[in-house]
């Protein structure tokens, strides 16, 4: 997999005003590759997912995405490299005042699709999470279970390359949590990188996937974790 | 574009009560505006229709021969702005009084003499009609020899100029206040939409979505707000000025005077004026939204 890396970090540090956040991270993650970044709460996992879809800059270091320096990217490209992303939260991030399909659509209005088009993703999204029903409630209605699915929906609709997810599973029970993954494992069963940052070591040894591990903000064994 | 249109529709359907109330305040200032620019539109147009009607009355010295009277109307014939000079001798003048007021036959009856003076009347050329204009023709008039004095309505038509002047004065800077408070209600607004969807917007972000793909239906909404709000404005103006406008009718003034109602050229400005006052209060809250999330 690292033979064809999809993701780069050279050093990369990040600190918010004296408080280092992420210190000398350099780590590869293959195209089509399912990592897991794991560590204690506050360990800069989250951190580490925001850098790469430019939630937050990095302060020192270099990150390639696809060939792109994304320390170089004008402020207008930032969009066009979050497409190429399906990004999951532990707390959804849905849009409450808005029905299930505007919040899977919105993805594809964004990124200027056909209208025509877009109900037929939509709706094919829906059903491939189980949802097809729901198009029309708001996301408040439903169970934490059907509101990350929807999120998995919105992440996957359009057709990104990596799926970075924070904590999917976070707030879910055992079987919501397992039917997320099985998910994610699809997606990768296709050919797209999966990113999971979670805490959840039960969910990481079944999977038998690659960890990064993370502890206070350095790479925890960065040698022995990096081969897959 | 449809989607466009789609999400602005949501936008405003769901702060229904928010959006309803700026267009309003919208409309008010734009009646106050328009009221203003109507009332000088319409001051305007009255002055210059007095103007246009101005005479001036030269009135003779006393045994001026003909001859000397011929130079007379030939030197003030010649002068620029003059349009037209008639001669009006004494008796004509006592005759055209007596017509004018017949029921005082006695009065003349006891006049040995008449006492008017040979006169000229002018009409003075619209370009000159202004009060400061009018006055320095009667000066110039005053030295030509022969002429004894010069009449016309300077003092009340100088006084009722300056009065428009001033009130137009004050319709410009409320005009300018009102809409000022117009750009200021819609940024307000829009500003108040932002910060209540500011989740919204941050997830909007993440999935992809450009500066320009988020702000379009704000500005969308800004635009609509002002325009509809001007239209409510000049519509609100136009069932007054039809009211007013009867009046007017109905008092038998029609003739001497009939008010207009401001002219499509007018009505498009004040209309593009409200649209982008809509655009610019909603530009402004933009800037200060983004500037503040840039920094937090």
């Amino acid at each position: 997999m690292a033979d064809d890396p999809i993701i780069r970090l050279f050093h990369v540090h990040k600190h918010y005003g004296s408080k280092s956040a992420l210190a000398d991270i350099s780590l590869t993650f293959g195209r089509g590759e399912f990592v897991f970044v794991t560590g204690p709460s506050g360990a800069g996992k989250s951190t580490l997912l925001k850098l790469l879809y430019l939630g937050t800059p990095a302060s020192a270091g270099q990150i390639l995405v696809d060939g792109m320096n994304l320390a170089r990217i004008p402020r207008k490209r930032i969009p066009y490299l979050r497409r190429r992303f399906g990004i999951i939260f532990q707390d959804y991030k849905l849009i409450a005042s808005r029905s299930v399909f505007y919040n899977i659509a919105l993805v594809l209005e964004a990124a200027g699709e056909r209208s025509a088009l877009i109900g037929k993703k939509v709706r094919h999204m829906l059903r491939s999470v189980g949802l097809e029903k729901k198009a029309d409630v708001l996301p408040p209605s439903l169970s934490g279970g059907e509101q990350q699915k929807v999120a998995v929906a919105r992440a996957m609709v359009g057709g990104p390359q990596i799926i970075l997810a924070d904590e999917p599973t976070g707030s879910l029970d055992p079987d919501s949590a397992a039917i997320i993954i099985g998910l994610l494992e699809d997606f990768h069963a296709r050919g797209g990188t999966v990113i999971v940052a979670t805490h959840d070591r039960e969910m990481i040894r079944r999977s038998r996937r690659r960890v990064i591990a993370l502890q206070d903000g350095r790479l925890a064994t960065p040698a022995a974790r990096e081969a897959p | 574009m449809r989607a466009l249109m789609r999400r602005t529709w949501l936008d405003l359907s769901s702060h229904k009560f928010l959006n309803l109330i700026t267009v309003i305040t919208v409309a008010l200032s734009m009646l106050i505006v328009s009221a203003f620019l109507l009332f000088a539109a319409n001051t305007g147009e009255l002055l210059d229709s007095w103007r246009r009607g101005v005479r001036m009355m030269v009135y003779l010295q006393e045994g001026l021969d003909d001859a000397r009277r011929r130079d007379l109307q030939q030197t003030l014939a010649k002068l620029p702005d003059i349009s037209e000079v008639r001669y009006i001798s004494k008796d004509k003048a006592l005759q055209q009084l007596r017509r004018a007021l017949p029921g005082q036959a006695s009065i003349f009856a006891t006049l040995r003499k008449n006492p008017l003076p040979d006169a000229f009347e002018l009409r003075v050329a619209v370009g000159a009609a202004s009060p400061q204009g009018l006055q320095e023709i009667a000066t110039t008039i005053r030295s030509v020899p022969g002429v004894s004095d010069v009449e016309y309505g300077q003092q009340w038509l100088a006084r009722f100029a300056d009065v428009t002047r001033l009130l137009r004065m004050i319709g410009y800077t409320m005009g300018g206040l009102f809409l000022a408070a117009g750009i200021f209600i819609v940024a307000n607004t829009v500003r108040l939409l932002l910060y209540s969807r500011r989740d919204e917007i941050d997830i909007m972000r993440l999935v992809g979505a450009t500066e320009r793909f988020i702000r379009m239906p704000f500005y969308l909404q800004g635009i609509l707000q002002g325009a509809l709000g001007g239209a409510l404005g000049v519509t609100v103006l136009y069932l007054a000025y039809l009211y007013v406008a009867g009046g007017f009718r109905h008092a038998g003034l029609a003739g001497a005077f009939s008010p207009r109602f401001l002219s499509p050229a007018e009505i498009g400005a004040l209309l593009l004026g409200s649209t982008l006052a809509g655009w610019l209060g909603c530009f402004l809250s933009l800037k200060q939204f983004s500037r503040l999330q840039e920094n937090g």
